[in-house]
């Protein structure tokens, strides 16, 4: 094609779209909209795509999920198996259990939408919560995202219930017994429990209301608040423009990175392909939930090793962990063994992670608006408190399969029971002052790379005789980060009375306030001081022949 | 890449190499290196191709699905090392539809890497707060409105329309009433009766008592089970009624629910845990504990039925049996207990 | 070792007798009208018994009737030798909470002799015959349904086996024989409860050891079992394998191009 060519077919493009655009623009003013939608810069890191993983695992379960309504017929209507699966021709089972087979083995790719469905699901929680990890541990959820961190707890919790209610459809074995754990849960309510239970499941367990009445709250009533919430997290991460991590570059007032047309466009909606592609790759190679094993549930039958999917886990792990307190009052039960991990210990969790970022803000009086990232160890108590918790939440995991394990291992269950009692108890408080430590200790060490540089393991005698190891300034693009360090002052301790001693009754709070937030900066390695820095880089010119200076510089 | 001097290009929100809000010092933004494919002409067309080369293989692979779809019958199976023996149409169509969207989304990022512009751009970050005078023009429209309605002066449109507003919620809540029936004493009774028969799960058959051996196990339900389930249209009964049946040696039986409930050794007890209901029927015969998969309560069956381990608090009820004329088996009652999870009226 | 303080005289006794029983139950089966169990001759008997005293009576005690380390072997019957010995979990190697799995130590005619011992010290199950565990006729689907409710509960949906109480364990039937699995429903060895034939019908025994049998074909419609373990092995999948694949494309996608 010669130049004017193709000059002319772009000429020819351009109008056709300028054409389009003013028409939506007579109508709907959009081009002021359009113009900075298409020209938000995103920045690039590998872990600003955890949360798309997620939303991408939504868009294939929304997908996925209305092929399967096509087939799935949830009543609990008893039929009798006559589908292709032999091991069960002949069962006598619920329309929901027979739909789900002949979904699996009767309708071409049936088996691998379900699977797609599930797998996604698995991995739809999963990037929720490594997601909510990076979050927490880069502090990202600090003023002005507070609204936007609790959203996420939100659809965090509202993830977890309808992966469960998933699970549960089908009818198979091992969504029975899931679903009267969860009744036997329902029951253990003091006071209504057992008139909540009567109702949520239209009489006594199993019944034949409940699942149609599941099917409902999983294929409309949860998606639906799932899409809108989601709609607004994203409303909020683009109208308050993304986090950045501290670069060159980047400052408190800008944001660095790539437009989203077309870069990040292609970027991200590639990125959507690929997670789809792996999970129909995954669905395609391995087998997950194979309800023709479980076979139909019936509430007088088990089996070994019944649990739930992972996200479940660790409130199924707590539940087997409490030891058996119930008490007997006035002849009304008080089911401790059931309140404690089933409602209070998961209340206690989600309301904490809900509301961090304003206990946070309180702690250290900070508020100012954040948009650079904290590197999780320039935060080490607020660092150690998540890996406090999260260990907290990986016992109670572990708990969860302690019978896989005891028969992987060759271990007594008494056994890992009581170990993981124990390790509840003593594995946070032992996580928390560790990580403080490592913390620390990595501060330290980038203090002492700005100061000193990193060692090369090159060793240079001197004329004198003497033996020194070459230490070379850090990169760039190191520099910048290491540089970024906030150093944040603690809160001065107020006394609890004003200057005419009289007692204000704010004072009390301030001087709790004050002490907790000196527990939170305590420790705190300093950032190197201007003068500091300036006799580091005179010492390296020193240091450093004139040629190995150049050569730093153009690094 | 060129030199950089410190300091003397200071990025957007920054002065003198310091950020402006946080006061730390910033470095400028490095000049861009360019990329092989954006200086080397050789390069970029590798990489055009590079990325054609993967839409096309989508396309193939498209194909490829619906022909599979179409060809290969959905009962054969096919073994493949390391994965095993797995169904052929399935997994080509998971292979052929998983490597179509993968290489859609390869192709697209690796079109963004190479060709499409890599310069990181900067823009300004505006503040989010709205200035002063809008807050306060916000909050002065907001009292004119509340002035102008009256709903601070006329107290008693305000008490009527919060007490009406207040009582909203109540048919909201009173409709789910129907959801189910109330509780009565649904919970605390079986269909166990006097005489009835204990019949084997799954087989319905009657169970002679000389045919139990010592160390037997028989996971059994009432013998009217089935009609009633065909009656009542439901599960629900199986969910208490189902036991299980054991035979020890008498001299090894420390103690019963109640006085002689056992048939010369045989014992019943509920199939269905005190915990949260999960049918447990995990009966190790040498130790007599009864082992629940789900929280691995455990049950000390020569003893009573106490709980010896786990989260349950609660002994497993026993049914107490004995024998028909022929040597049938038979229940002489129902449970003299609520048998399955706790609730709060169990006392 | 057992085996190396057999007298040889011994072994000479046992080919003999495995000569006689090969013989003996040839013709049985060739008559067709197949009684249960040969009578087993007075020599088997006997070259049973020496064999028990040399291997086996330091545990059970000289006339079988159980220590404070081993169980009484009077009236446990042929079955409950067969299934212990020929899938070696006896004799045992050491002391220990429960028998597992281990190399076979006597030969097949050995095992019988034991047996026959055993046998003849009072009534107990018979070793099933080739058509007691004859799964041709057996009825696939209500043998899913038994298996459900009468061995799933320790052995679990897959068969791959569980955790019971204190360190005991139910095994993976996976590479269990059918006789083997019939003989251990009959005899009830160790942790596991005993179905007996009255109780537990012939047919419905087939019919189990039917549905173990298809378990052990390992056909996995939907892809590669994880080891039919349920949703702990998929949990684990999707962290370690689902999501370091994610992660190693979202590191790509951020990674600076050259």
């Amino acid at each position: 094609m010669s130049d004017t060519q193709q000059k002319a077919s772009e000429n020819v493009v351009v109008s056709k779209v300028g054409v389009a655009a003013g028409y939506v623009d007579d109508r709907l003013a959009s081009a002021n909209f359009t113009k900075r939608l298409l020209d938000k810069v995103f920045p690039d890191h590998w872990s600003f795509m955890l949360g798309e993983i997620a939303l991408y695992s939504f868009i294939i379960l929304l997908l996925s999920g209305t092929y399967l309504t096509l087939w799935f017929n949830p009543s609990m209507t008893e039929v009798i198996y006559n589908g292709s699966y032999l091991p069960l021709k002949g069962v006598k089972m619920s329309e929901a259990y027979s739909s789900a087979l002949n979904i699996s083995f009767d309708v071409r790719g049936g088996m691998l939408m379900r699977q797609i469905h599930h797998w996604a699901a698995l991995f739809f929680v999963a990037a929720v919560t490594v997601h909510l990890l990076r979050v927490f541990f880069t502090g990202a959820f600090r003023k002005p995202r507070e609204l936007n961190w609790l959203i996420g707890t939100g659809l965090l919790t509202l993830a977890i219930l309808e992966g469960f209610a998933g699970y549960s459809l089908p009818d198979d074995l091992l969504s029975g017994t899931g679903l009267r754990i969860a009744q036997g849960i329902m029951q253990a309510i003091p006071v209504v429990g057992t008139y909540v239970a009567m109702f949520v499941f239209g009489g006594e367990f199993p019944g034949t209301d409940f699942i149609p009445r599941l099917y409902s709250v999983h294929i409309l009533l949860i998606p639906g608040i799932l899409l809108g919430l989601i709609t607004v997290h994203l409303i909020m991460v683009f109208y308050q423009k993304h986090t950045q991590f501290a670069g060159p570059g980047r400052t408190e007032s800008n944001v660095v990175g790539y437009r989203l047309y077309p870069v990040y466009m292609a970027k991200a909606g590639g990125f959507f392909f690929i997670v789809f592609g792996v999970t129909s790759l995954i669905a395609g190679l391995v087998t997950i939930n194979p309800i023709w094993l479980y076979g139909p549930y019936t509430p007088s039958q088990i089996t070994a090793g019944s649990q739930p999917d992972w996200y479940i886990g660790w409130l199924d792990g707590a539940v087997r962990l409490t030891p058996n307190i119930e008490w007997n009052i006035l002849s009304h039960t008080i089911s401790w063994n059931l309140l404690i991990p089933a409602l209070i210990i998961p209340g206690i969790m989600f309301t904490l992670l809900g509301v961090y970022p304003w206990i946070e803000a309180w702690i250290t009086g900070d508020k100012r608006e954040h948009h650079i990232l904290d590197r999780p160890r320039n935060a080490p108590t607020r660092t150690a408190l998540g890996v406090m918790a999260l260990s907290f939440y990986l016992i109670l995991w572990i708990a969860g399969g302690n019978d896989i394990m005891a028969t992987a291992f060759n271990l007594s269950i008494n056994t890992v029971i009581w170990t993981l009692r124990i390790a509840l108890f003593a594995v946070p408080p032992l996580a928390f002052v560790l990580t403080k430590r490592i913390c620390l200790g990595l501060q330290r060490r980038d203090k002492e790379k700005l100061l000193h540089g990193y060692e090369t393991g090159r060793v240079l005698r001197l004329p004198h005789g003497e033996f020194i190891e070459i230490h070379e300034p850090v990169s760039f693009e190191e520099r910048a980060v290491l540089l970024s360090k906030v150093d944040v002052p603690v809160m001065e301790i107020t006394s609890g009375e004003d200057e005419h001693g009289v007692r204000n009754p704010k004072g009390r709070k301030a001087k709790i306030q004050a002490k907790l937030s000196g527990w939170f900066y305590t420790d705190n390695v300093s950032a190197p001081s201007e003068q500091e820095l300036a006799e580091a880089d005179e010492h390296f010119a020193h240091q450093l022949g004139a040629h190995e200076r150049t050569a730093i510089d153009s690094h | 890449m060129n030199e950089i001097e410190l300091g003397s290009t200071d990025p957007v929100g920054a002065r003198d190499g310091k950020d402006l809000v946080s006061g730390v010092p910033v470095l400028p933004l490095p000049a861009h290196t360019p990329r092989r494919a954006d200086i080397d002409p050789v390069a970029a067309k590798r990489a055009e191709r590079q990325v054609a080369l993967m839409f096309a293989s989508s396309i193939a692979l498209l194909i490829a699905f619906t022909v599979a779809y179409i060809k290969v019958p959905n009962t054969s199976l096919v073994s493949i090392p390391v994965i095993g023996t797995v169904g052929t149409n399935h997994v080509l169509l998971g292979l052929t539809l998983g490597l179509a969207l993968f290489l859609i989304g390869t192709g697209a990022i690796h079109w963004a890497k190479k060709l499409m512009p890599d310069v990181e751009v900067t823009q300004e970050r505006h503040s989010l707060s709205s200035s002063a005078a809008e807050r306060a023009e916000v909050v002065e429209i907001f009292n004119r409105g509340a002035a102008e309605s009256g709903f601070g002066e006329h107290k008693l449109i305000r008490r009527t329309l919060l007490g009406a507003l207040a009582l909203l919620p109540i048919p909201l809540v009173v409709l789910l009433r129907d959801l189910g029936p109330m509780p009565n004493t649904r919970l605390r009774n079986t269909i166990w009766k006097k005489d009835v028969h204990l019949v084997t799960d799954a087989t319905y058959q009657k169970i002679k008592a000389s045919d139990i051996p010592i160390g037997g196990l028989i996971n059994a339900v009432p013998e009217n089970l089935l009609e009633i389930e065909e009656s009542e249209g439901n599960l629900n009964q199986r969910g208490k009624a189902s036991i299980i049946l054991v035979r020890m040696d008498p001299a090894e039986i420390l103690g019963q629910q109640g006085e002689n409930w056992d048939y010369e050794g045989i014992l019943a007890f509920s199939k269905i845990c005190t915990h949260v209901g999960c049918p447990i029927s995990l009966y190790q015969q040498r130790t007599h504990h009864l082992l629940c998969p789900c929280h691995q309560s455990t049950f000390d069956l020569a003893n009573k039925g106490n709980v010896i381990f786990g989260p349950a608090a609660r002994r497993m009820p026993q049914l107490a049996i004995t024998v028909d004329a022929e040597g049938y088996l038979v229940a002489r009652g129902d449970f003299k207990e609520p048998v399955g999870p706790s609730f709060w009226e169990r006392g | 070792m057992a085996i190396s303080r057999r007298h040889p005289a011994a072994l000479l006794a046992v080919l003999v007798v495995a000569l006689g029983t090969t013989g003996a139950a040839y013709a049985a089966v060739a008559a067709g009208t197949a009684p249960k169990v040969s009578a087993p001759s007075a020599t088997q008997v006997t070259a049973g018994k020496q064999l028990f005293l040399e291997g086996c009576s330091s545990c059970h005690g000289l006339a079988a009737q159980g220590s404070t380390d081993a169980p009484s072997l009077i009236g446990v019957g042929a079955a409950a030798v067969d299934f212990n010995v020929a899938t070696g979990r006896m004799p045992m190697a050491g002391p220990g909470i429960q028998a597992p799995v281990k190399k076979v130590v006597y030969t097949p005619a050995e095992i019988a002799a034991l047996a026959a011992y055993i046998a003849s010290l009072g009534p107990g199950p018979q070793i099933p015959t080739v058509e007691d565990v004859s799964t041709a006729d057996a009825d696939l689907a209500l043998g899913g349904e038994l298996f459900r409710t009468n061995c799933a509960q320790c052995h679990s949906f897959s068969g791959r086996g569980g955790a019971l109480s204190e360190g005991r364990w139910a095994p993976s039937l996976m590479k269990s024989s059918a006789k083997h699995i019939y003989e251990a429903m009959l005899s009830g060895p160790q942790s596991m409860p005993v179905f007996s034939d009255n109780t537990m019908r012939p047919t419905d025994k087939r019919d189990i050891i039917r549905y173990i049998e298809e378990l052990q074909k390992q056909e996995d419609p939907g892809g590669y079992g994880l080891g039919r373990l349920g949703t702990v092995t998929e949990g684990l999948f999707i962290w370690v394998i689902g999501l370091g694949a994610l992660l190693g494309v979202a590191v790509w996608i951020g990674a600076k191009s050259r």
